[in-house]
């Protein structure tokens, strides 16, 4: 039935920019602490007040767009939002209506299919409101610390035909924003929001069909859900020969399902007008070019970077380049150690493990790209071998001593003497004699296990290669 | 003469040289307006006891040595400013039991220099109004006669001054509302340049037209205090980094060769006769003083009331949404839910005339109707912008009456409001072109009312204003008149 349709999906995402100071003030924008403590008359919205604009949201903005091939605006207009409601101290939200500061922009994203671009059809900032605390003794409460935190709109073009592409979409804006370090991404805590519209239309059919809004959902996952059920709702409302009528939807993430929330005929006349306390936004052409030279290497890039330079996998590259925090360790590791490989198979290896096993990020690492290329040219050496590393790593990881001195106080440095090795040899192959027959008549699987032995008996410090020689060599009766 | 009929310059060289102190001349004040207030009732709240202990200091300042021109100098604030613990109210139901936690920066700007505030003063409710009417703290009485108004929003401000209560005062203009009280009650009043002074901490009423401005006894003491407020604040987006030249430099430069622009619109029929007379005794006067008469065309002047009336409202009705009756206000508690608890706390606490002005402005903006209206009239206001820098091409001032009419009896005209409307006819093109005006005294009616001239300056030409005002001032002695009171 659904493949009769046609699925049409555009996204609104309201992203929380991580600038130190509120949009219109200098209060904090920490979160977490006791309502109302980050306050002042002008994120009250008390009488006389008047904001003013922090300079860093409108850098944070343009930065997006850049990211995101939209065209800056040279001037831009700050409008009031006019509606009641009690966590909006002013009775209008300051936002931005005509002439935002970025349009006409896309992202390409992977489908199944093959890439595609979806485009953008405008970003713009805005202020937050406060919360409600609902509390069943005390009535409901207002907490003004959100209010006036800088908000940026991402408004997409409805170019997604399913939910897959529209969470693919959301991934990678999110990657991007999170790597331009305008916006934290932290979808539980309310920083990274997003609306959808969708609606459906018989395939071939030119006009839209009628969108409903899903409002305000927080993990990609519930995107997904609530997406595909909105999809089977309007698609069962044609089949049943009923018209899809325009309203906004609140989904429901305990029983999977959503309600009406208000219908076209109720929704708000914003009586939008320019703000006459802001002037108009203006942004020279040098400013622009500024912030564009200073964007970050975006992910893509990145990853075409990695795998060209650093000879690795495109698969390496791409999970190498999911964060921009372990991308930049990984590039820091290699331009001092130089072997991409290596290096990206200790990054996605030990030190994922270690970080996973303390629950650290990888910012906080304490075996920094400096410690780690030291080590790593100890396995190039032959000082230590690949088994050894993983101790010494481990050892690096607690004491936060450099590799040399660790190998040195440890006595780890591998075996590599002759003279060393032979005795152990000996005495693991006079020791084995039922072994050894049983080898020299054929079966060459037991090679691991002297290896083993004797590695025990070195204690692990043997150098494998040369081990190796010597024991086929005595094997062999040589 | 008593201490309550000097200037702020006259009261400053006595401070100075400690013929009196701030003590002695605040204590007079508050006597002055113990006894003529409920005349008046200019005043929404006196503060004696901060005032005086404001006088103090003042007075320690002033024995150090280190007085700054304002330095105890009783004032008083129109009651829009908000103020640090001192009740805040706009004359208004909704805000009176409003105290701020902040001083605005033009208060701030005058606690720096050390003057002393007696109170807050009466005005139409949210400044919306020509006759200060519309206060819920009941109308102000004009110390000239008790019968008429005092000319609106800042009447309170102008009747302080004329009824020598204070030395001067603040007020705000968005359409005439410091000039044409100014003119009723016989005082001097400047609006400055929109972004002159800051509007940071003045409750709003409409955004893009409202400026700070001061009331004053005469065009000294108008300079100084305009002085003293002005000036680029960072709070405030919309103030203009434009250097605040000392106005009292080129106070007495005086009106040789200067060209005075007569707009034809503004000498019309339905000009009352007293007015049209003494606003051109003026001209003679300033021709006498040297400078050259011009006749200039403002041609949209026709447009302004209509175009003002629909801006004004518009941004009104947005800057009034704050007071829900979640916050501030009397909320209605036998509410019926979220809306109505807003419909009714709201019907309340605001009175008629601004009720009037959120439905216009609402409407004005509402989807459908905004191009026609709002857009359309901010398209005017360009025009009539526009119409002023053409004319100050041509001359250095222009020269009109500031009311078509006296101040009017109380009553006369609350069951119109257009015909209200009309009394700033002269005042709203200026507010709307965003440049400076003042008012200043230049005559009587028969009834022995006060007349004012209002002269317009370039953006930031307060000096060449001043410096007008003055000339013609010292011509005559229409600033040393006073109320029968």
């Amino acid at each position: 039935m659904l493949s009769k349709y046609e699925v049409v999906i555009g996204l609104e995402v309201h992203a929380q920019l991580t600038t130190n100071t509120k949009i219109f003030c200098n209060c904090s924008t920490t979160f977490g602490n006791e309502p109302n403590s980050q306050t002042c008359p002008v994120c009250l919205g008390l009488p006389g007040a008047l904001p003013v604009l922090n300079k860093k949201v409108v850098e944070y903005a343009v930065r997006t767009g850049l990211a995101t091939e939209c065209s800056i605006a040279p001037r831009s207009l700050f409008a009031r939002k006019n509606y009641f409601y009690p966590d909006l101290p002013k009775g209008y939200q300051i936002s931005q209506f005509e002439l935002p500061i970025c349009e006409h922009g896309r992202l390409e994203i992977d489908t199944k299919d093959g890439k595609k671009t979806i485009g953008i059809t405008r970003i713009h900032m805005e202020e937050d409101a406060g919360k409600l605390l609902h509390d069943s003794d005390a009535g409901s409460r207002v907490d003004l610390n959100r209010a006036c935190t800088p908000l940026m709109e991402i408004v997409s073009e409805p170019d997604m035909s399913s939910a897959d592409e529209a969470i693919a979409y959301l991934k990678k804006l999110h990657q991007i924003i999170v790597y331009l370090g305008v916006c934290d991404g932290n979808l539980e805590e309310g920083s990274f929001r997003c609306d959808a519209n969708v609606s459906i239309r018989p395939w071939g059919q030119k006009e839209l069909g009628t969108r409903a809004e899903l409002k305000n959902i927080n993990s990609f996952r519930f995107i997904k859900q609530a997406i595909d059920y909105e999809v089977e709702r309007q698609a069962d409302i044609l089949e049943e020969g009923g018209r899809v009528v325009q309203e906004t939807r609140l989904f429901d993430t305990d029983s999977g399902t959503s309600r009406s929330m208000r219908s076209k005929e109720e929704a708000h006349d914003y009586r939008y007008f320019p703000d006459p306390d802001l002037v108009p936004l203006l942004v020279s052409e040098e400013w622009i070019e500024q912030a564009r030279l200073e964007l970050p290497e975006l992910p893509e890039a990145k990853i075409e970077r990695f795998v060209k330079e650093y000879d690795i996998p495109h698969y390496d590259a791409e999970v190498l380049a999911a964060e921009r925090t372990n991308a930049d360790y990984y590039d820091a590791l290699v331009k001092l150690h130089g072997n991409g490989k290596l290096c990206s198979n200790w990054v996605m290896g030990e030190v994922q493990r270690a970080l996973n096993e303390n629950g650290l990020k990888i910012s906080d690492c304490p075996v920094t790209p400096q410690l780690l290329a030291g080590m790593l040219k100890r396995i190039d050496d032959n000082t230590i071998s690949g088994k050894i590393a993983k101790k010494v790593f481990d050892a690096m990881w607690k004491s936060g001593k450099d590799s040399d001195t660790i190998i040195e106080e440890q006595g780890l440095k591998q075996v590599t003497d002759l003279s060393a090795i032979e005795p152990l040899v000996d005495e693991v192959i006079a020791a084995n004699p039922g072994q050894v027959a049983e080898y020299r008549g054929g079966k060459e699987k037991l090679m691991g296990f002297f290896v083993g032995q004797i590695m025990k008996a070195s204690k692990g410090k043997a150098n494998p290669a040369t081990l190796n020689e010597l024991l086929k060599k005595k094997l062999a009766g040589e | 003469m008593q201490l309550t009929d000097l200037t702020i310059h006259q009261l400053h060289d006595l401070l100075r040289a400690g013929k009196t102190s701030s003590q002695e001349v605040t204590q007079a004040f508050l006597d002055r307006i113990a006894d003529t207030d409920e005349h008046v009732n200019a005043f929404i709240t006196v503060c004696p006891q901060e005032a005086l202990q404001q006088a103090e200091a003042a007075d320690a300042r002033l024995k150090a040595g280190d007085a700054a021109p304002l330095t105890g100098i009783p004032l008083a604030l129109k009651d829009i400013f908000v103020t640090e613990g001192l009740r805040t109210t706009c004359a208004s139901q909704i805000l009176n039991n409003f105290v701020p936690p902040y001083d605005g920066t033009a208060v701030a700007k005058l606690k720096e220099q050390g003057a002393v505030i007696l109170g807050k003063l009466n005005m139409d409710e949210f400044a919306m109004g020509s006759s200060n009417e519309n206060s819920s703290f009941g109308p102000v009485r004009n110390p000239w006669n008790k019968d008429c108004v005092p000319g609106g929003s800042s009447g309170g401000s102008a009747a302080c001054v004329a009824a020598r209560q204070a030395v001067a005062t603040l007020g705000t203009d968005t359409g005439g509302s410091i000039r044409q009280p100014a003119s009723h009650c016989g005082v001097v009043g400047l609006k400055p340049t929109y972004g002159r002074v800051s509007r940071y901490g003045v409750i709003a009423y409409a955004s893009s037209l409202d400026q700070v401005g001061p009331v004053t006894r005469d065009v000294e003491d108008c300079a100084m205090l305009l002085g003293a407020v002005a000036g680029y604040d960072p709070a405030d987006s919309t103030s203009v980094d434009v250097p605040v030249p000392d106005y009292l430099a080129t106070l007495k430069d005086g009106v040789k060769g200067l060209k005075v622009g007569l707009p034809k619109e503004y000498f019309i029929e339905g000009l009352d006769p007293d007015v049209k007379k003494a606003v051109e005794k003026a001209v003679d006067i300033l021709r006498e003083l040297g400078a050259e008469p011009v006749e200039v065309s403002l041609p949209h002047t026709d447009y302004a009331v209509a175009c003002y009336y629909l801006i004004a409202t518009a941004e009104a009705s947005s800057n009034l949404a704050r007071y829900d009756g979640v916050r501030y206000g009397q909320r209605v508690d036998q509410e019926q839910g979220l809306i109505d608890m807003y419909r009714q706390s709201r019907a309340a606490g605001f009175g008629p005339e601004v009720k009037r002005r959120i439905m216009l402005g609402t409407y004005a903006l509402s989807s459908g109707y905004y191009d026609a209206y709002y857009l359309k009239a901010q398209k005017v206001r360009t025009l009539i912008r526009q119409d002023f820098l053409d004319a100050f091409n041509q001359v250095d001032v222009i020269l009109t009456p500031v009311a078509p009419t006296p101040a009017f009896e109380i009553g006369e005209k609350t069951a119109n409001p257009l015909q209200m409307y009309l009394s700033d006819i002269f005042t709203i093109p200026v507010n709307l072109a965003g440049t400076c005006g003042m008012s200043l005294p230049c005559g009587m009616s028969q009834k022995g009312l006060p007349i004012g001239l209002q002269l317009i300056g370039r953006p930031f030409g307060e000096e060449t204003l001043l410096r007008t005002a003055y000339a013609f001032e010292q011509a005559g002695d229409w600033h040393q008149q006073q109320a029968p009171l």
